[in-house]
């Protein structure tokens, strides 16, 4: 308890300056120390108070110690805890200390009263000195074996404390497996309960480098242990019961049975007012029956009255972790929760960050049914005092709009979102209403006319204004005033400052002119000359672009700048299903909360005693999003060298190495790289483009092969058909009848076993080298897929079932194949593919 | 499961108490987290998560009679555990010091390092009942006097509405003895429901819902068993229909949607005669919670009508009734009512011989306040409002202001019609008949009115 620097700050009008204080008070403990006046205890607890006072605002009473431990030689239990106090202050800091008050702790532990042989181990265990450990060991020993439950209790704990100053001294004296036993056997809950926690965390932090510690930690999953602590679960205290919760989400059951026995076991605790008692019966029953979707899907029903329950009866701290739990379960199934959604209302007095899960939860739930409400409610936040929820509010129905078919209604609200006048709801609307038109083009009229009308002047917010001109140059033909616009706003091209404006800005100016050429030409060669001189890269590569692009023919330019329309189908989401899954199976941890897997949060060895089976995970984990769309970009780059090769060969070799990001204008009309998150960029020509890419990069794959000393003979040059297919029934069929012609074992290099935590990036991974997945599965740390192959010009197929094990780092692949005697051959250019995984 | 560091800031900051239990997180953790909390926002106005993670270190804190209780771990942890073990943490504490402000932290910080010591050791929780605790922690609470404490709880409320409770009950220690030196054997049971409505703007009810607590403090001697009964048209769970399904609620007794109920509630009888029986441990604990949609009565009716007179002018007329018996005073009521931000005056108009009333324009909020001491049922007041705005408004005004939102709390009422039958308390008959108290209140959670 070393009183931190800002209690110092504590202004204390007795706050001595020092020295003669401690002096005095010195003399004042020697005079008492030697006492048995009736009362001296009294007096003695005023000067211990006095002392540990002077102690947490951070005066130094260190000098004292001798006078202290004296002092305490009595039975008076209060002056007893106090002492242990002071010395576990100042014995770790002090060498010589340490040793007195490991004496005089020891001579404690053996003292009659059992309150004060528990105080005096716990102090003892606390001490942290690692030299003086041996110490620990006998008053250790005997407190295991202590009548008393409350020195067992201390004494558990006290082993864990043991095992973190000196785990080999902990593991020699074998004490966890005493731990263990005093588990199965003891009489009293709550040394049963730190048994389990002192055991599940020395047990996992040894399972790194012992196979035994590895085989007691997947002991604690027995059918008889779960069983043991389940079938008493009641008599353990609530935290307790915490624990025993969470041990029993890993356990595998062996059949339905088993399934129903434990969830009748535990229902009752769906009813405890302790909400982490809920939210772990809940995962319980949610991992248990993850298999059975009947059952799964009737848990869903039975746990949504009690969380809402908690929801409502906490503090608004406690109804916020639960309602993220909620958030959770509605993102994963909004069906069951669309008729609760009045429960998902904002309340006017409700902190924002609660509001916020609030509308993200409104906004997954709504369907065909209430989205009339939904959306009515919403527009009433909309005037909210407070402008961050009015703003999410906002988003909210333009998130529901996008995802509904029927928008008629929603069209409307919208609109009348820009009558209000208010500058930050129309800055959104205008995003929004952006975003509705790229999905539902056939919108347009109602919006042109409306949107026609705001005045440019009056919008601030670069989204908000991006968007206004992103409309202005998409619907040209439309907004008769639209070049005019546009033009005011390029004549005060100096005071824009956001980039992401002038670029639009130009892509505006360059969509106008190919609809409205007379009007908008001198407006276009403003821009452009104003674009070419701008200090920002991409805005002056963009312009350069259209400029060299208009040289070499405008009807070129037209298709590559304003191609016809197209709705953007579904907007990308932002996390993977493999993500959600993820988070899904650490429900009640933080996870849920900060809606991230706990490998993008914590280090490894803190991610939680019950993180059994996972050895997945590290930092060089690449963010989620960019897997996703990495063929998007594959797609412009390729595209972009095309374009560019036709004429400006010179400028290429130096542009080409600028990274992609700077053309990516030419593509889709505008603004990929602002909305590169949000964009599904995967029609048939995007992926054909990319089987294309990488078939080019097969062939220096190749060729690198041979060159290199391979270990094996150098097998014949395989080359695989990029564009193969085969659909699974035709695949199964083909496993079953044909041999394994080869079977071997490789080991996957680190990168990919952290790579995997996706397992659909291997999938990705290996389709660009024209490897192509016909299914997969498994969980962490077993995956299992099939894959197949086609030779090139010719239709002989190869399939492949390949299994890794994650925490192995070994991959083990069968092999069948149409031609036996390529197989081999086969065989390298998989592990080649394999090899590549997961490096950058 | 467990967790590094416990400490307790004051609003300034300060550090009031502070206990590591594992050495994992690096100094500095107190400043970090009040730097975090403090400036969560640059615009200030968001207030920060209970939960946020700053390199690697979680912070967890709930705010009690202004205080942050806060741990910190490293562990990916439940976070509904931590949140109501620190949550437990302060009941512990109000129960052992009677009374949880920032002086009597101060004057009786050894206690709660005492307490502390036998609730987490190592990071993992032992125990949070203040029935076990007490035989392991001897140090005896330094009590503050009473009269200076603000209300830390619902029950707290009692205190200033019926003047025959004992208004120190609540700020009793379970510990201490009274200053009379005997203890006085009695047991609380309070009735709390916290209710929100939300009506549109023509009058009708939107949503609204009752979430109650059955609140219980014991200072009985050798822990009896008591038997609790409910009344006996008692129903849990609304059948296959929608919780909203207002049709089916007339008349058929009291319907909760959904409760819970403490550890040491045991409920072998409740299925056939609505009794709960349970022993009480010492301190101050929820019995059960319930959750009930069912449609009530809504205590206060709200009608607001708002008027443009002029260009620059409009007034406001706001209309309470309440809509329960004359027996029956509601206290400490606030109207609140958020004006168009271009107001730059308001001049109030009460009725004729008005009394224990105010009414104020708050300049930089832009909001209307209306608040009284207490209303009687049954009676009726009304509030005009002139405004003045600094700029012509265009549009349509109602678009500008409100919602109209209400505070009040009602002792001796309840709306859900939940009721304590009786308290029935098995003692050996030697000693004298302790003081059973049952009380209910009904206080608005969020009370609001679209206009």
């Amino acid at each position: 308890m070393p009183p931190p620097a800002a209690s110092s700050r504590y202004p204390s009008p007795s706050q001595p300056s020092g020295k003669s204080e401690v002096t005095d008070l010195k003399s004042q403990l020697r005079q008492l120390a030697g006492s048995r006046a009736p009362g001296v205890d009294d007096s003695k607890r005023d000067l211990f108070k006095k002392v540990i006072s002077y102690m947490t605002i951070g005066i130094d009473v260190s000098s004292v110690f001798g006078e202290m431990v004296m002092c305490s030689a009595t039975s008076d239990i209060v002056l007893k805890k106090m002492c242990y106090l002071y010395v576990g202050n100042y014995a770790k800091g002090n060498p010589d200390l340490s040793l007195l008050t490991i004496n005089f702790l020891q001579r404690d532990c053996k003292d009659e009263d059992p309150m004060i042989r528990g105080l005096a181990l716990r102090s003892l265990c606390s001490l942290r000195v690692p030299n003086l450990v041996e110490y620990l060991l006998g008053p250790l020993g005997s407190g295991l074996k202590d009548n008393n439950s409350y020195v067992r209790t201390i004494a558990v704990t006290g082993v864990l404390k043991l095992y973190h100053i000196s785990a080999s001294t902990c593991i020699d004296a074998e004490f966890p497996a005493t731990l263990k036993s005093l588990m199965l056997h003891d009489s009293d809950a709550q040394v049963v309960a730190n048994c389990l926690a002192a055991l599940q965390e020395i047990w996992s932090l040894e399972a790194s480098h012992s196979e035994e510690a590895c085989r007691e930690k997947e002991s604690l999953l027995s059918k008889p242990l779960i069983y043991y602590f389940l079938n008493r679960i009641k008599e353990f205290n609530e935290w307790a019961q915490c624990l025993i919760l969470e041990l029993a989400v890993k356990y595998v059951p062996s059949d339905s049975n088993d399934i129903f026995d434990i969830m009748n076991l535990l229902e009752d605790r769906l009813q405890h007012a302790n909400g982490a008692v809920v939210l772990a019966t809940v995962k319980v029953f949610l991992q248990l029956t993850l298999s059975m979707t009947d059952v799964h899907q009737q848990v869903y029903e039975r746990i949504k009255s009690p969380l809402l329950t908690l929801v409502s009866s906490g503090s608004p701290e406690q109804s916020y972790a639960i309602l993220s739990h909620l958030h959770l379960l509605v993102v994963r199934a909004p069906f069951i929760f669309a008729s609760d959604y009045k429960h998902f209302y904002c309340q006017y007095n409700e902190p924002s960050y609660v509001k916020k899960l609030k509308l993200e939860m409104l906004t997954a739930i709504a369907n065909e049914s209430n989205t009339y409400e939904i959306v009515t409610e919403l527009c009433e936040y909309a005037a909210n005092v407070d402008i961050e929820i009015a703003r999410e509010s906002i988003r909210a129905v333009g998130k529901i709009a996008l995802q509904q078919y029927d928008v008629n209604a929603i069209v409307d609200r919208l609109l009348q979102f820009l009558e209000m006048e208010k500058d930050y709801v129309t800055a959104e609307t205008l995003v929004l209403v952006k975003d509705l038109l790229r999905k539902h083009p056939q919108w347009s009229h109602d919006c042109i006319s409306v949107v026609g009308g705001i005045s440019s002047k009056n919008i601030q917010e670069p989204k908000a204004k991006a968007a206004l001109i992103w409309m202005l140059g998409e619907y040209a033909q439309d907004m008769s005033d639209a070049p005019y616009i546009l033009e005011n706003l390029i004549e005060n091209w100096e005071e824009e400052h956001s980039a992401e404006v002038r670029l639009h800005l130009l892509t505006a100016a360059m969509k106008c002119f190919f609809k409205r050429a007379p009007e908008t030409q001198k407006a276009l060669g403003i821009a452009l000359a104003a674009g070419i001189a701008d200090f920002h890269q991409d805005v002056h590569d963009r312009a350069l672009f259209y400029y060299r692009v208009l040289q070499y023919d405008v009807h070129v330019a037209e298709r590559v700048v304003s191609p016809p329309q197209q709705a953007v189908s579904a907007f990308a989401d932002t996390q993977s299903s493999e993500i959600k899954d993820r988070i899904f199976d650490e429900f009640n941890s933080l996870s849920v909360i900060y809606q991230k897997p706990s490998y993008i949060f914590t280090d490894k060895e803190h991610r939680g005693p019950f993180e059994f089976s996972d050895e997945l995970g590290s930092t060089s984990i690449t963010p989620e999003v960019s897997s996703d769309i990495v063929p998007a970009q594959q797609f412009e780059a390729n595209d972009k060298d095309l374009l560019l090769s036709t004429d400006e060969k010179d400028d290429n070799k130096g542009l080409s190495s600028n990274n992609g990001s700077a053309y990516t204008a030419p593509y889709e009309s505008s603004n990929i790289s602002s909305q590169m998150q949000e964009l599904a960029i995967s029609g048939p020509a995007a992926s054909a483009t990319t089987t294309q890419s990488s078939f080019d990069f097969d062939d220096l794959l190749g060729l690198g092969l041979s060159t290199a000393p391979a270990p094996t003979p150098s097998p014949p040059l395989l080359k695989l058909n990029a564009r193969a297919a085969l659909d699974p029934r035709a695949f199964q069929q083909k496993w079953r009848q044909l041999p394994i012609s080869l079977s071997q074992e490789y080991s996957v290099n680190p990168q990919g076993i952290a790579a995997l935590t996706v397992p659909q990036s291997l999938i990705k991974h290996m389709q660009s080298h024209s490897i192509h997945c016909i299914a997969s599965g498994g969980q962490s740390p077993n995956f299992k897929f099939f894959f197949f192959a086609q030779k090139e010009a010719e239709p002989l197929d190869y399939l492949t079932e390949c299994i890794i094990n994650s925490s192995s780092a070994k991959a083990q692949i069968k092999v069948k194949a149409d031609e036996q005697s390529t197989s081999q051959a086969f065989a390298t250019v998989f592990e080649t593919a394999l090899s590549k995984f997961g490096m950058p | 499961m467990m967790i590094s560091q416990f400490f307790v800031l004051s609003q300034r900051g300060d550090n009031i108490v502070f206990r590591d239990y594992r050495a994992e997180v690096p100094k500095g953790s107190t400043e970090t987290f009040f730097r975090k909390v403090k400036f969560w926002k640059e615009d200030g106005n968001a207030e920060a998560p209970p939960i946020f993670n700053v390199d690697g270190v979680n912070y967890f804190h709930v705010k009690v009679v202004g205080l942050y209780f806060v741990a910190t771990t490293r562990v990916n942890v439940s976070p509904s555990l931590v949140l109501e073990l620190l949550q437990r943490i302060a009941r512990v504490i109000k129960d052992y010091l009677g009374v949880l402000n920032e002086d009597s932290f101060r004057k009786n910080f050894v206690l709660v390092y005492e307490l502390l010591d036998e609730v987490i050791d190592f990071g993992y929780v032992q125990t949070t009942s203040t029935e076990v605790l007490k035989s392991y922690v001897f140090n005896e609470p330094i009590l503050i006097a009473p009269a200076r404490l603000q209300p830390i709880d619902p029950a707290a409320i009692f205190t200033q509405g019926a003047k025959r409770m004992p208004g120190t009950a609540v700020t009793k220690s379970v510990v201490a003895n009274d200053p009379s030196g005997r203890r006085r054997e009695e047991i609380f049971v309070d009735i709390i429901e916290k209710i929100s409505v939300t009506f549109s703007s023509s009058g009708y009810i939107l949503t609204s819902e009752i979430d109650g607590t059955i609140q219980m403090k014991s200072y009985l001697f050798g822990n009896p068993e008591i038997r609790l009964a409910l009344n006996e048209d008692l129903n849990i769970g609304r059948g296959g229909a929608s919780v909203y399904d207002y049709r089916s609620s007339s008349g058929s007794g009291v319907i909760l949607d959904d409760c819970n109920f403490h550890e040491s509630v045991r409920l072998d009888s409740f299925d056939s005669d609505r009794t709960l029986s349970l022993v009480p441990p010492d301190g101050e604990f929820p019995v059960m919670n319930y959750r009930m949609t069912q449609e009530f009565k809504p205590p206060f009716h709200v009608n607001t009508l708002i008027e443009e007179a002029g260009r620059l002018k409009a007034e406001v007329i706001i209309k309470i009734r309440a809509e329960f018996p004359s027996d029956v005073v509601a206290n400490t009521i606030t109207i609140q009512m958020p004006l168009p931000n271009y107001t730059s005056r308001a001049s109030f108009e009460l009725e004729l011989g008005a009394t224990g009333q105010k009414t104020d324009f708050k300049e930089t909020s832009k909001m209307l306040e209306w608040s009284f001491k207490k209303i009687v049922g049954g009676a009726e007041h009304t509030l005009r409002a002139k405004l003045t705005f600094s700029q012509e408004f265009h549009g349509n005004i109602t678009k500008e202001a409100g919602p109209v939102s209400m505070t009040f709390t009602i002792p001796m009422y309840n709306v859900s019609k939940l009721q304590v039958k009786y308290l029935q308390i098995a003692k050996n008959s030697t000693s004298q008949n302790p003081y059973r108290w049952v009380r209910y209140v009904t206080q608005a959670n969020s009370y609001v009115a679209r206009i």
